[in-house]
């Protein structure tokens, strides 16, 4: 109950703030946090639950975004259908993916996730009608009624993809499902003997947190009113989306959005105030401080200073 | 008695490294039995092929009358096998009480109240009741042979597979855990145990094989499988 509060009183915020900043710099700087917060709570299904880490982040992103950018070349579908169809491509990817590289361990299981993304890149660089490696121009259409600017509805529209993302993670780590992928994460022998069939568990967390990530990477193409495969894939991306859990917590919902809300606002103050390069130095010096000083992230660290919960 | 789980000619090799070769014996409906055999010889991949954590290249696995050498893991669990590990492999982020709620869930397909009652009568049984709220990871050694027992349980199998459930327990430690053996055998079910403490095995089994380098070399009641000559050179060498 108090987290559909939560989410309700974060969507008046979201409304709020829509009919009230008038300066679209601050939707533009928004859109990217919440789309972190989204790919956030998306990697952190797989990643955070059930402990297989996964640095194939960007070929979800991006195929979501080629997927909106090449259907709406095609046939100028409108936004919400690019949504749904970034979904599927990904959640396709992801179950495909996942069937040939969830049977690796560890490190083994990452190195294949980064060959995914790689794999996805030169795809898109070689498919001249999606714009090759030049890229893809792309019109934006007017926003949709009550919205004045196509920046702000994105906004909005994030903000929602975000709330859907963490009610689904949220579901997820409650059921039962969320018991069998911890019980992978603690230990897959131990779990697979106590009857948890741990890969069909572990290809339904890759489908949906995959699935998840293409939804938000969906809009990109329209935010930017361009595509390009270089910086589609680009595995800050990846690791953003696994930075993220790791500084907020990884057992619970709120980590991922705390550690995006937080890396997210900080590197978008950092890009203005200083430069782009230092942004990405900023990741890394915070996730080393945090893996470190508070291994199960701000909310561990909550925890252990204030006692449970 | 007729035979609960029957395995058949089953050969299991790692490269070229033979580790059980056409191993064939029967384990009857709640019948207590022993495995043992010196380091090496094949006991916890015996065990591993049949609970389904590692595939035979050769031969069959029946249980109730059925083949299931050819099911994953979790099946066979559902189907009634269960097992503890040698080396202790709790669910460390969760509590005991969690740690008993994955098999209820997924075996058992109980609701969380439901699984809740059963497994906290499974752990005051054990003697864990106290220790329901803790974290795995706080358990001591013994506690945590016995939480491998308890999470086995959860499954309510009709066979137990006891791995090495006594290994570095001191004296009194292992009785408590002989005892809780004994209980669950009398309640039905089936024990499969693999210990290295020979008193411990003798006391339990009603009928023992002796594993030695992949190969069966003998079968029998505890105090004939002792005065084996065979076991006797396996053990001490000649």
């Amino acid at each position: 109950m108090r987290f559909w509060i939560g989410a309700a009183a974060a969507l008046t915020v979201l409304t709020v703030v829509t009919a009230t900043v008038q300066y679209e710099y601050f939707f533009f700087a928004g859109y990217t946090v919440l789309m972190f917060i989204a790919l956030a709570t998306a990697w952190n299904i797989l990643g955070g639950y059930a402990g297989y880490v996964n640095f194939g982040t960007p070929a979800f992103f991006g195929l979501g975004a080629y997927t909106a950018a090449v259907l709406y070349k095609a046939t100028a579908a409108p936004l919400a259908l690019q949504m749904a169809a970034a979904a599927v491509m990904a959640a396709a990817l992801g179950f495909g993916a996942g069937l040939l590289t969830l049977r690796l361990r560890g490190i083994f299981f990452a190195i294949a996730t980064i060959a995914v993304t790689l794999i996805m890149e030169t795809v898109f660089i070689n498919w001249r009608y999606a714009g090759g490696a030049t890229g893809l121009q792309l019109l934006r259409p007017a926003p949709i009624a009550p919205f004045e600017s196509y920046i702000k509805m994105l906004f909005v529209v994030m903000g929602l993809t975000a709330i859907a993302s963490v009610a689904i993670a949220r579901y997820i780590e409650r059921s039962w499902i969320g018991r069998g992928l911890r019980a992978i994460r603690d230990s897959e022998e131990a779990a697979e003997a106590s009857g948890v069939p741990t890969l069909r568990l572990k290809l339904f967390a890759c489908t949906i947190s995959g699935a998840l990530m293409g939804v938000a990477g969906a809009p990109m193409p329209m935010y930017l009113s361009f595509i390009e495969p270089a910086s589609t894939f680009n595995l800050n991306y990846a690791i953003g989306a696994l930075a993220s859990p790791m500084i907020g917590g990884t057992a619970h919902w709120l980590g991922p959005v705390i550690g995006a809300a937080l890396l997210a606002s900080l590197q978008q103050l950092i890009t203005v105030t200083v430069s782009n390069e230092v942004n990405v130095l900023i990741v890394g010096v915070m996730l080393v401080v945090f893996v470190v000083a508070a291994p199960d992230g701000i909310l561990g660290l909550y925890r252990r200073l204030f006692g449970r919960k | 008695m007729s035979a609960l789980l029957s395995v058949r000619a089953l050969s299991k090799s790692f490269g070229g490294f033979a580790a059980l070769t056409e191993v064939s014996l029967e384990v009857a409906q709640g019948e207590r039995f022993g495995l043992i055999g010196p380091n090496g010889s094949g006991k916890t991949t015996l065990i591993n092929c049949v609970s389904g954590l590692l595939r035979n290249d050769g031969g069959s696995i029946h249980f109730e009358g059925r083949e299931i050498s050819s099911l994953p893991a979790y099946v066979r669990a559902r189907r009634g096998i269960a097992r503890s590990f040698q080396v202790p492999r709790p669910f460390q982020t969760m509590t005991v009480l969690e740690n008993l709620l994955v098999p209820s869930a997924y075996v058992q397909h109980m609701k969380d109240v439901d699984g809740e009652a059963k497994a906290m009568e499974i752990l005051s049984d054990m003697g864990l009741g106290t220790k329901a709220h803790a974290t795995a990871s706080q358990l001591s050694q013994v506690e945590l042979r016995k939480l491998e027992l308890a999470r086995a349980m959860a499954a309510r199998p009709r066979l137990l597979i006891s791995d090495e459930a006594m290994a570095g327990l001191s004296g009194a430690e292992v009785d408590e855990v002989l005892a809780i053996l004994f209980k669950l055998n009398e309640s039905g079910i089936t024990v499969i145990m693999i210990e290295h403490i020979m008193q411990a095995v003798m006391r339990f089994s009603q009928r023992v094989i002796c594993l030695d380098a992949g190969r069966i070399i003998c079968e029998g009641t505890p105090s004939s499988i002792v005065q084996n000559p065979d076991v006797q050179k396996a053990y001490l060498g000649a």
